[in-house]
């Protein structure tokens, strides 16, 4: 199925000047958005990723930042009313 | 009065908890498992059935065998257990407070210090030569393979998405194609996860339905069952033919054409059509949009975004339809 959300709404920002091309971001993103081109990492389509925050975890170079965060109404909800980020689970009754 | 007591517990750190000996397990998937993992995934006993964190012997592991890392959610851990048939292995559980890889990873409790932590506690480096650990590719969002490294002196590498390409993986020599690296959501994933929303809001909206048919109300009653299918059933079958990027509005189209095919079946009047139609769709839309959480693409931002218009919206639609219920009452 088509995995494409929203359009231009991701946070992924690449600063090619910091990469060194190791590859790492492409081992761990789970929609394919990120490519080598030459011995640089370039976004592929932006519209792809969601925010999981592997690629900046795992990135040697910091050239690659994202705001990280669950894309789940129910978190979002909680976390509108409870004044905090919004967060999966809460407690035993945990959905993940 | 009493005097305090005296005497305090002495509590064993967890680091002399963990070092014993690695608990044996086999690669058999038995009825039982299947039984739990049904069980998980209507949400029975969810929270009770996770794995003790550690490190365990799958089949006859050898100090040359690969170490595999976990989290201790039943379901992983079985995962993990069944790909690997036939290969010794060591498993490394960690506490991951018995959420799955890709949940606990995105809450940081699938982490780099857990990780450091865990291969301390267990004595890892006691039981292998080699210096390598394989850990889930979608345990990435909580570890820094880098900084792992530099606190554990064993280099991360991450394996496929699903523990059912692992053996493709080894046999690639711990290479993971494109392919492997990918997230899906076919039918399949989505059907699974269809009960837990089914039981997540069926606990609401099953007793509010029975409430309206004993108040008489069994037109809602019928109404409050089928936006309850449509949107924790329906939604995840039909996502990917449902028109628009927006949850909410494919929730909507799907609630829409259900409350309106209920009317038809009832053959309602077109005033009490439309305030049914308002309402239902509006809930419809509600419970579908939380499918975001269980979907395996959406993203923080585009999820704030959406809610900024749907929540009004089906704010407005809900109450509209009740307006026009309660004014008809009068009229």
């Amino acid at each position: 199925m088509s995995m494409k959300y929203l359009r231009g709404v991701s946070t992924l920002r690449l600063d090619a000047d910091k990469c060194t091309g190791c590859g790492m971001c492409l081992n761990v993103c789970p929609h394919a958005v990120i490519r080598l081109e030459g011995r640089k990492a370039a976004v592929n389509d932006a519209d792809l990723c969601m925010e999981c925050g592997a690629c900046a975890e795992n990135c040697p170079a910091g050239a690659l930042t994202v705001k990280k965060g669950v894309g789940c109404a129910q978190a979002v909800r909680i976390g509108f009313l409870t004044g905090t980020e919004p967060q999966c689970g809460c407690g035993d009754d945990s959905c993940c | 009065m009493r005097k305090p007591a005296q005497e305090q517990k002495i509590v064993l750190s967890p680091a002399l908890e963990a070092a014993r000996p690695p608990e044996k397990v086999s690669w058999d998937y038995t009825p039982g498992d299947r039984f739990t993992a049904w069980k998980v995934r209507w949400g029975i006993g969810r929270m009770n059935c996770r794995v003790r964190p550690g490190l365990y012997a799958l089949g006859s592991p050898s100090k040359g065998s690969p170490v595999f890392a976990t989290a201790n959610y039943r379901l992983s851990f079985d995962a993990l257990r069944r790909a690997l048939t036939g290969t010794d292995a060591w498993l490394l559980v960690l506490d991951t407070k018995g959420i799955n890889v890709w949940c606990a990873a995105g809450k940081g409790t699938f982490g780099t210090l857990e990780l450091a932590r865990s291969i301390q506690d267990s004595g890892l480096e006691k039981f292998v030569t080699h210096r390598e650990i394989i850990l889930p590719q979608l345990g990435a969002p909580g570890v820094s393979a880098h900084r792992a490294a530099a606190y554990t002196g064993f280099r991360v590498i991450y394996g496929p998405v699903r523990a059912d390409d692992l053996p493709e993986f080894l046999r690639l020599g711990k290479k993971a194609s494109p392919e492997m690296r990918k997230v899906r959501f076919g039918l399949y994933d989505r059907l699974v996860l269809a009960p837990m929303q089914l039981v997540y809001y069926g606990k609401y909206l099953l007793p509010a339905a029975a409430l309206l048919l004993l108040l008489g109300f069994r037109i809602d009653a019928l109404f409050t069952l089928a936006a309850l299918l449509t949107g924790a059933v329906l939604v995840p079958v039909l996502l990917p033919w449902l028109p628009g990027r927006s949850f909410a509005l494919k929730s909507a189209v799907a609630g829409l054409a259900v409350s309106a095919a209920v009317c038809l079946l009832l053959g309602l009047p077109p005033y009490s059509a439309a305030a049914r139609i308002l309402i239902y769709t509006a809930a419809a839309s509600f419970i579908g949009l939380d499918f975001t959480g269980a979907s395996t693409y959406t993203s923080l931002s585009g999820v704030r975004k959406e809610m900024r218009l749907a929540t009004p919206a089906q704010a407005a639609g809900l109450l509209a339809g009740l307006a026009m219920l309660l004014a008809g009452r009068f009229l």
